[in-house]
């Protein structure tokens, strides 16, 4: 299958988040430079006869708009030499309220950029710098009119819930704040407290707590419902969109089908493999200086893990696993497998089967982990169906 | 009679506390006799001793043979034979050193007698081996050679002038330590003509050859083809192989009076050679078996069970084939309502079962959920008769009962005395009854309590370590059984009892007891998908409650193209860590909570 989707990080931020695990570093300007001349280079080491066509382009980080004009040209002409930005229907760029100015846009606006995902993460001034954000609640604000006035309507904002000491009116108040923006995406997470984290370090110490996980589970109703009352489809577990506005570029990772990721740090999955890039901006920059693609870890997936993961990603959107695109797909039913699962999951009320889907009901999506865990199969259920390849 | 080889044979043992030194002087020693060189010294012996050595732990004895040139120019025959170091195998020790005249006693110059090390010096004293002192680390800056000098005196009642001032690590006193194994241990003073009379000390099973039985002959000979007989199971052997250790294994057609050697007879479990046995001639038998011979009964018991009742008859396996190198080990089949089928297991003590459990997991691949330790409690029916349990679960009803009597253990501990508080503290809370006190210098003391053996079981070493910095020493023997005031504590959970966590406990601390365990079982038992009620009954009264909350979120809310693999192992861990639970009911039970009865927290 052709990857039709493609990923570029820019791992450089004016400020850490807290709670922030991805690549990212210190916005500096010489490394900023070299970095996009290795990005030119290492989408070259893919491409080879551009331009290509792909259906969506994601721009994520760190904090995209931390580069500069003149370098945020740069990028967007190296997304235009090796992609047929015409022909791509979804180009989204990730960006930080107040952190952008009106130049960025207007480049967006010339390249073809379509839908920009704002990292507001919760609208009160005090708890965002205790997150470490730079923006305030007015920036927010500003820079949803600033986009608009280029045209950039297609605006999806990020919220995370169940901070430290946060309680569910609060959230309450920042989604209803959220929703009067009236965009036609958001996407809401819980907070999850990585390794190498200041928040993990303050977890530790016992300095941070998070609310009880009946809190945490009274938020996530609340987010359900406000976004489903005013006329947001939940789509996917943490993702909510005006019918016609889901992401097209994330659906596809959960479609389980092959993308491109160029950068530091960033993820890909192209014939059948998943790979990694390494993380150290300067490592990365060294490796394409090098003429070798920086990937530091390959994972080819087995047909086993193939399944799986059809599952458990294909399980988080809300119109779940069609059998028919299963069969089609892997040749046999998912029933085949999963019969037992399926039903036991249908007894617990987590789990819907219409026509030829399977899917999470809210419940299901709330104990997600325990539902796709019983999607993993045991060596023994798998020998036991597919021992095609046993030399008996 | 006696002839002149048997004149220059010596057998002796070491007994040292971990640490101070005996494994150390074992290797000087071997040295000293020339049994190797310097590059086989590691290798050679470490091959010798394979099929002995433990994972970890050294619980095996083995002897070796040395030759030793004398400086009064004659040449000695040493069997050097060693003794394992911890207290569940205290009878063992026994045995080994029964097969002695003599022993080192190494003490070190800086931390003096410990408890371990003194329990040995009476066995050895006991069977009246002669006592070589050897104050051992005299380098050491910390050294005190005359405060150990008077504790030796005043513990032991040796002479201290006697003591040997020793530097095993470079050398020092060494040479003086062999010449007074010649001149101070006798000699073996068995008759060569008399009926056969050998000591097995140790046993141990071979996959090729069988069981492989140590011994000491103490009267007559054995040789290859001899039909031998040992003389408390009745069994009849032939002999097929024999030999010494120098320490590599040296075939020999003989063993005769004073020898320490092995032996293999194509026997096929170690329980026809026990340990303390005495081996005779089936055509020429011996009137009286050597003394000391007692069967070993294990002290402590616990269900194993597996996780996957499909690992039944694995598990049963698993306890065949360890039982087949293990004499003291007894299990029988047990079936909890909660758990399944599984075995009731007795142990020596709670290194034995540990050793046990881990075997079963790490060589046989069973996931194992274990019961909390207990031990057997004699009860007196209200119609007079006795019925022994040692499943909590099959305590009878309190109405049915006239009297529950518990095993009591006499320990002793030996601390600097700063420690003397809290060690009192300690034996006091578990139900310990003050026995005596002595000082053995002006720093230390050793402190003897009787203690019930169930409040021994659990964490009591643990306990007693933390509390006195590492310092105490810790030594016991079982002293009989005695009345107690003893009740069953039920656990529910979602109204259901689980018989898996039903324990016995004294009335007095009952109520304590039952709301600490409701608290931790809360804590230990992840929430589920509804709530679970954990109740601690005594017959129909609740006597403590706690809830585990129902589990009301679990989803990682983030999983983008970055996020896959990661999210691929978080899963993995979830199932991983579910399979490790038990399904009782509709509850699942880590293995956590079915120790966790017998923990006490002193924070409550």
């Amino acid at each position: 299958m052709e990857a039709r989707a493609v990923y570029i990080h820019i791992p450089f931020c004016h400020e850490i988040c807290h709670y922030c695990d991805f690549a990212k570093m210190y916005y500096d300007e010489e490394t900023a430079e070299q970095y996009l001349s290795s990005l030119h280079k290492e989408i070259g080491m893919y491409v080879e006869n551009g331009p290509l066509e792909v259906d969506t382009i994601y721009i994520g980080g760190g904090t995209p708009t931390s580069l500069t004009p003149p370098q945020l040209e740069r990028l967007f002409e190296t997304i235009s030499y090796y992609f047929n930005t015409d022909l791509v229907k979804e180009w989204t760029i990730e960006a930080n309220p107040g952190e952008f100015e009106e130049e960025h846009v207007q480049l967006m606006a010339r390249y073809g950029v379509n839908r920009v995902s704002l990292g507001v993460q919760v609208l009160d001034d005090e708890y965002l710098q205790e997150l470490n954000r730079i923006h305030s609640v007015d920036d927010v604000s500003r820079s949803v009119d600033l986009l608009k006035q280029y045209g950039l309507t297609n605006i999806s904002m990020d919220f995370i819930y169940a901070l430290p000491n946060q309680s569910i009116d609060h959230f309450r108040r920042t989604l209803e704040q959220a929703l009067s923006y009236d965009l036609p995406h958001y996407s809401s997470y819980a907070l999850q407290i990585e390794p190498k984290t200041v928040f993990y370090m303050r977890y530790q110490k016992g300095q941070l707590t998070k609310p009880p996980e009946e809190d945490e589970a009274a938020m996530f109703h609340t987010l359900v419902d406000l976004m489903e009352e005013h006329g947001l489809n939940h789509y996917e577990i943490s993702n909510f969109s005006k019918p016609g506005y889901e992401s097209q570029h994330n659906l596809t990772y959960w479609a389980n089908v092959p993308y491109y990721a160029f950068g530091a740090g960033a993820h890909g999955y192209l014939n059948d493999e998943r790979y990694v890039n390494l993380r150290p901006v300067n490592h990365y920059n060294d490796y394409i200086q090098q003429d070798t693609k920086p990937v530091v870890h390959r994972e080819p997936t087995s047909l086993k893990e193939q399944i799986e993961e059809e599952m458990f990603l294909g399980l988080r959107r809300q119109s779940g696993v069609s059998d028919d695109e299963f069969q089609k797909r892997y040749g046999f039913s998912f029933f085949d497998l999963y019969k037992e699962e399926i039903d036991r999951l249908k007894q617990k009320g987590w789990l819907i089967h219409k026509n030829d889907r399977i899917a999470l009901t809210r419940d299901g999506m709330l104990f997600g982990n325990d539902a796709f865990a019983s999607f993993l199969i045991d060596d023994s259920t798998w020998n036991k169906k597919f021992s095609i390849d046993s030399p008996k | 009679m006696t002839n002149d080889r048997q004149q220059r044979i010596r057998n002796f043992s070491i007994i040292a506390h971990i640490d101070h030194g005996k494994s150390t002087l074992a290797d000087r020693i071997l040295e000293k006799t020339k049994a190797l060189t310097d590059r086989e010294m590691k290798e050679q012996f470490l091959d010798g001793m394979d099929l002995e050595r433990e994972r970890g732990i050294t619980i095996k004895l083995n002897s070796v043979q040395l030759e030793y040139g004398a400086n009064d120019g004659e040449n000695y025959i040493f069997h050097l034979i060693d003794t394992p170091g911890h207290v569940d195998f205290t009878y063992e020790v026994s045995r080994s050193l029964a097969a002695c005249e003599g022993a080192i006693l190494v003490v070190d110059a800086a931390q003096g007698i410990e408890a371990q090390t003194l329990a040995n010096v009476y066995l050895a004293l006991d069977n009246d081996l002669e006592i070589i002192p050897v104050i051992n680390k005299v380098d050491l800056p910390s050294a005190d050679v005359d405060r150990v000098k008077q504790e030796i005196e005043d513990v032991i009642g040796i002479d201290s002038d006697e003591a040997i001032l020793a530097s095993a690590k470079d050398g020092k006193g060494i040479e003086e330590i062999m010449e007074r194994i010649v001149t101070d241990v006798p000699a073996p003073s068995g008759g060569l003509e008399d009926p056969t009379r050998g000591l097995i000390f140790d046993s141990l099973y071979d996959p090729y050859r069988g069981v492989i039985a140590y011994t000491c002959v103490k009267e007559g000979s054995i040789k290859i083809g001899d039909k031998i007989q040992m003389m408390q199971t009745g069994k009849e052997f032939e002999v097929n192989d024999m030999g010494v250790f120098t320490p590599n294994a040296v075939r020999k057609k003989e063993l005769s009076v004073g020898d320490v050697g092995f032996l293999t007879a194509s026997i096929k479990n170690v329980k026809d050679t026990r340990v303390g046995d005495t081996i005779t001639l089936a055509n020429r038998p011996a009137e009286e078996p050597l003394p000391g011979y007692r069967r070993l009964n294990p002290m402590v018991f616990c269900g194993l069970f597996p996780v996957s009742a499909d690992d039944y008859n694995d598990l049963r396996e698993a306890l065949e084939r360890l039982e087949l190198n293990d004499s003291s080990l007894q299990y029988e089949p047990e079936s909890s309502q909660a758990l399944g089928f599984g075995f009731r297991c007795g142990f020596l003590g709670l290194l034995h079962m540990e050793i046990i459990q881990e075997r079963i997991e790490r060589e046989f691949n069973i996931q194992l959920i274990t019961t909390a330790p207990s031990v057997i409690y004699e009860v007196e029916l209200t119609g007079g008769e006795t019925t022994e349990i040692e499943n909590p679960a099959h305590m009878p009803d309190s109405q049915q009962i006239n009297e529950v009597r518990e095993p009591f253990v006499t320990a002793s501990i030996m601390v600097p005395n700063e420690y003397v508080g809290p060690v009192m503290e300690i034996c006091q809370k578990k139900r310990g009854e003050y026995s005596d006190m002595r000082y053995m210098d002006e720093n230390r003391v050793n402190i003897v309590y009787d203690i019930p053996l169930s409040e021994i079981v659990y964490d009591f070493f643990d306990r007693l370590k933390s509390q006195t910095k590492g310092y105490a020493s810790f030594d016991y023997e079982l002293k009989g059984y005695k009345p107690s005031n003893l009740v069953k504590m039920d656990i529910l959970l979602n109204g259901e009892t689980i018989d898996a966590l039903s324990f016995i406990v004294h009335r007095d601390f009952a109520y304590h007891r039952g709301k600490q365990i409701a608290e931790k079982l809360k804590d230990l038992i992840p929430r589920q998908q509804f709530e679970v009620p954990v109740q601690a009954a005594i017959g129909n009264s609740v006597i403590a409650r706690s809830t585990i909350k129902a589990m009301r979120k679990n989803v990682l809310s983030k999983c983008y193209g970055g996020d896959v693999t990661r999210k691929r192992k978080l899963l993995e861990k979830q199932k991983e860590g579910k399979q490790r639970m038990k399904m009782v009911g509709k509850v699942e039970i880590p293995q956590e909570a079915f120790m966790s009865v017998l923990e006490m927290n002193d924070d409550d």
